[in-house]
């Protein structure tokens, strides 16, 4: 019988008023294989009365049959669901089960502990408050209960409680259940849980599940089903920022046009001022409909139905919000993803993206590391596995206002759904504002050179730099395909300028690639940032006086021309090297355009991007015909004027 | 409200209400499965909840197998006449499928055939690309892994195996041409969820969920109701008044009725909550076989 059975027999009406006040929680449930963990929430269930008889009586049946409890009743059987799963004894997805105990119902989102699953396990947790993580006491602390804990960080569970089960088996020792403490508590420290208990159990016997234990005097902790029935987790709701993502309008007739969704977070009343985003067309909230009539205000996670003062555009996918707190708009997200298919995650192809009330297709600029999941390592990686996460820019066709995962969950969460067979291919958890690199979004407009150099406290002005060395400084950007020749014949200028005696030196591609944009893409926007920092690198380079030769791809002529202005047209020179597509193909030696071809290097100018040949460069060299000498020559001869300007004094 | 806390009964009305507006909002000619009890009597209410003050932008679909309950038929055509519901009835009319008598064609045949192959004739009829059902996960064993939104290929077929990761309020909604959905907005409530909210909410059900006198036979331990002069009676076999109600509502002849007396919905709760016995021991499909659900819904049954 349920525990408030008194009070059911006696008087239903005090029951159901009771019932009625109670809080949801959900929880989830992870470890290994052989943990528990079925047996456990078994336990949860059988000791709740959350079983019937009939329910029981197949249990006993199955447990009879299966031999593998000895006769005693195998709780594990409460959950198995699916016949094959069933038969080869795993859970194999996640299920959902469901009890309540006088105080809260509860959601288990029961999630397996194989290996190759740490998909259920995401997607169990992201609808999670708590998370129980079963750790087998005669194992200690392994390699999947790293995991687990960290996937439930990861999906933003802060309230974690480590139950240390089959303490039978290690005959209730004391010393066993603090040397696991210990070393998960170090492990943990890794991880965001603001929440961890850890409690020493026996789910076979009962012992501090849902009673405490006769057999653990030494613990004076709460049981599980105690912490679960007690653990706040309201506070963990965001109510200070008000989101409300338009999820359907609702306009039944020429009177009312309502904006009906689900409150994200925050709270709103009528006369609130809002802001229809991306739009930022202004109103106010005239009325807050539900069924039950007008309300004076609404809360997450409330769905409910607003009316605006004004006839502003507003349609699905739009959020409104307030003024004076906003979320981010923006078309670049950068975000944890979980990888959830067996085709991988590869940097360069196109998925729906479905954010909040959005469904936009976007673009996985690129993959900045993959986490091995057991060590907490960052690793370079060229695809995401399934069952792997990684860190990963994503660029999308329009921008979609957002918070960071950690503030707000309901707008910080998206699914990637694949292009061709719609199955959701991953989760994304977009990363913190304030630790997003900026280099996605356009800097060129923001360019603080000139302001730094002007507060420089230098007592080396440009001109006596110019004397000493004898010439102007100077930035050469040889632009061409890759393969075009772009190093050899920078290197050939640099020493041909050497022995003229000018200061001189090559920035090349390659040497940016692996150090100062170590990280980034090759998207028009990487590749536009990547000669963004090479041209800051190039301009400190010359304010030292030197001349500095460039050798890059930079296959766009917008960047190109924002790269001129930024260096100051007197001090830029632009060359094109031009050869055929074949001549570049041959010499390019380390095999790039055969796997751009074959689709593993993806936006690659000349085969899957554009290259825009220069409208006016200082000089076009066609170095399929012209020797290397011949071109230094050429490029040494248009750089003289540059390098030897009327009233250079030299000292 | 006080402390901006909603109680799990408004939240997995929030949640519900959520998932039906997000189904209408993305799919192209949903419908909504309605099978008169007491889950869709709730599915209903949360769909009128979330569309109001407009009207459902979806119509209704029974499949009637023509031996539901009279007081079902009744209480339907009440129900929608007054909330202005648009309803489509559905009975499989093939030859074949009038052939059939429930009582000799057994369980099995009886739902297959007027059952999950009229549900398909009616889907396949209407092109609907989502079909909402009250289904909730507690019901049975292999529902608690069933997905909110439930993929079906051109056939309608489930496959258990290749059903898409659903990560918080995040449903993907993408479909091919042909294929469609099922859709659960009921999945996190329990039977004692749907009973309390039909109390709180006022929300009408049949009256056969009641005790009241009844005219009954016994057969292997169950109650079958006599509805009407259709059912068979065995040499002898004599229907006798019993006071009893049902637990769960389908086709009379397979539906096993329950000694009560409580004829008020606190009464039916309390009878609930004391009862050991899951609710849909009455229903004799699922006794078929081992995992017969699970077989049943890959075929298309609900």
């Amino acid at each position: 019988m349920l525990p408030e059975s008194a009070l059911i027999a006696t008087d239903i009406d005090a029951y159901l008023a009771q019932h009625e006040r109670k809080e949801l929680v959900r929880f989830l449930t992870c470890g290994s294989v052989d943990d528990g963990k079925s047996t456990l929430i078994g336990r949860l269930l059988y000791d709740t009365h959350a079983i019937y008889d009939d329910q029981l009586a197949a249990v006993r049946r199955d447990s009879e049959r299966r031999g593998s409890t000895g006769g005693d009743l195998d709780l594990s059987l409460l959950t198995d669901g699916l016949k094959a799963e069933r038969e080869q004894g795993i859970t194999i997805d996640v299920a959902y089960r469901y009890f309540s105990t006088a105080r809260r119902k509860f959601i288990i989102a029961d999630t397996p502990g194989h290996e190759q699953y740490t998909r259920n396990m995401a997607t169990g947790a992201s609808t999670c408050d708590v998370a129980i993580i079963l750790v087998d006491a005669r194992n200690g602390v392994a390699r999947q209960t790293r995991r687990h804990s960290f996937i439930a960080s990861l999906l933003g569970i802060r309230h974690v409680i480590v139950a240390i089960n089959k303490m039978d088996l290690v005959e209730y020792s004391e010393e066993v259940f603090d040397r696991i403490t210990e070393a998960y508590g170090q492990f943990a420290v890794k991880l965001e849980f603001t929440d961890l208990r850890f409690i020493p159990v026996s789910a076979l016997h009962g012992d501090n599940v849902v009673q405490p234990s006769p057999r653990m005097a030494w613990y004076r902790g709460e049981t599980l089903l105690h912490y679960l029935d007690t653990v706040h987790v309201s506070s963990d709701r965001n109510l200070i920022d008000f989101r409300f993502p338009v999820q359907y309008v609702n306009r039944p007739h020429l009177d009312f046009r309502g904006f009906a969704g689900t409150i994200a977070s925050g709270v709103v009343r009528p006369g609130d001022e809002v802001v229809a985003l991306p739009s930022g067309a202004r109103s106010r909230v005239r009325t807050v409909v539900t069924w039950e009539g007008e309300q004076p205000e609404a809360f997450a996670p409330m769905a409910v139905t607003l009316t605006l003062a004004d006839e502003i555009d507003v349609s699905r996918g739009d959020m409104l919000v307030r003024p004076e707190n906003l979320p981010r708009v923006d078309r670049n997200l950068d975000a944890m993803v979980v990888w959830m298919a067996d085709d991988a995650l590869r940097p360069g192809r196109q998925y729906w993206i479905k954010h909040a009330a959005s469904l936009v297709t976007g673009t996985v600029a690129s993959l900045r590391y993959r986490i091995d999941v057991n060590s907490l390592q960052r690793q370079d990686a060229a695809a995401l596995q399934m069952n792997e996460v990684g860190r990963c820019l994503l660029t999308l066709s329009r921008p979609v206002a957002f918070d960071a995962y950690r503030q707000n969950r309901a707008t910080g969460a998206f699914i990637l759904i694949d292009r061709m067979s719609n199955v959701t291919v991953g989760a994304g958890m977009i990363v913190d504002r304030v630790n997003a690199p900026g280099f996605l979004r356009d800097n060129w407009d923001d360019d603080t050179f000139a302001a730094m150099q002007a507060q420089r406290s230098s007592q080396v002005t440009s001109a006596e730099r110019a004397g000493r060395f004898g010439h102007a400084p100077l930035t050469v950007l040889l632009t061409g395909l890759p393969g075009s020749g772009k190093t050899t014949i920078a290197y050939a200028l640099e020493r041909r300028l050497f022995e003229m005696g000018r200061a001189v030196t090559v920035l090349d591609g390659r040497e940016m690639r692996t150090t100062i944009s170590k990280g980034l893409g090759f998207t028009a926007a990487e590749r536009s940032e990547n000669l963004r920092r090479a041209i800051d690198v190039a301009r400190f380079m010359n304010e030292a006086g030197l001349i500095c030769i460039c050798a890059f791809v930079a296959p766009s002529a917008a960047v190109r021309e924002r790269a001129r202005q930024a260096v100051a047209s007197e001090r830029f020179v632009e060359i094109h090297l031009s050869a055929p597509l074949d001549t570049c193909r041959a010499r390019e030696e380390t095999g790039s355009y055969a796997r751009a071809d074959t689709g593993e290097l993806l936006d690659f100018p000349g085969v899957s991007a554009p290259y825009d040949v220069p409208a006016a460069p200082a000089l076009s060299l066609d170095t399929a015909s012209l020797t290397v000498d011949e071109c230094v020559e050429r490029i040494v001869t248009v750089l003289a004027d540059k390098l030897d300007p009327p009233g250079l004094v030299r000292t | 409200m006080s402390g901006y806390l909603l109680t799990h009964l408004k939240q997995l009305e929030a949640e519900s209400i959520h998932i039906i507006r997000e189904v209408a909002a993305e799919f192209e000619n949903p419908v909504m499965l309605y099978s008169i009890g007491k889950d869709s009597s709730v599915m209903v209410r949360l769909a009128m909840k979330a569309f109001h003050p407009g009207p459902l932008p979806f119509p209704l679909l029974h499949i009637d197998t023509g031996w539901k309950f009279r007081d079902m038929i009744t209480f339907r055509d009440a129900f929608c006449r007054e909330h202005g519901l648009r309803l489509i009835v559905h009975t499989n009319d093939a030859p074949e499928a009038r052939a059939l008598h429930p009582v000799t064609a057994g369980s099995k045949t009886w739902t297959d055939v007027m059952k999950t192959q009229a549900l398909l004739q009616a889907l396949t009829a209407g092109g609907f690309d989502a079909a909402f059902g009250g289904a909730r996960r507690d019901e049975e064993k292999s529902r608690a892994k069933e997905r909110v939104y439930s993929f079906r290929d051109r056939f309608h077929q489930w496959d258990p195996k290749n059903q898409r990761p659903e990560l918080w309020n995040l449903y993907n909604g993408r479909i091919n041409k042909g294929e469609s959905i099922r859709v659960f907005p009921l999945s996190n409530w329990t039977e004692l969820d749907v009973w309390q909210y039909v109390h709180l909410e006022h929300i009408p059900v049949v009256p056969l969920y009641f005790a009241a006198p009844r005219p009954v036979v016994e057969r292997d331990g169950n109650l079958i109701m006599v509805d009407d002069q259709r059912l068979p009676l065995d040499p002898g076999e004599q229907p006798q008044s019993r006071v009893v109600r049902f637990r769960t509502l389908g086709c009379y002849p397979f539906s096993g009725a329950v000694e009560s007396s409580a004829t008020t919905l606190p009464a039916i709760i309390q009878e609930m909550l004391l009862a050991r016995t899951s609710e849909r021991q009455g229903r004799m499909i699922d006794y078929d076989e081992a995992g017969s659900m699970e077989q049943k819904k890959k075929e298309g049954y609900f």
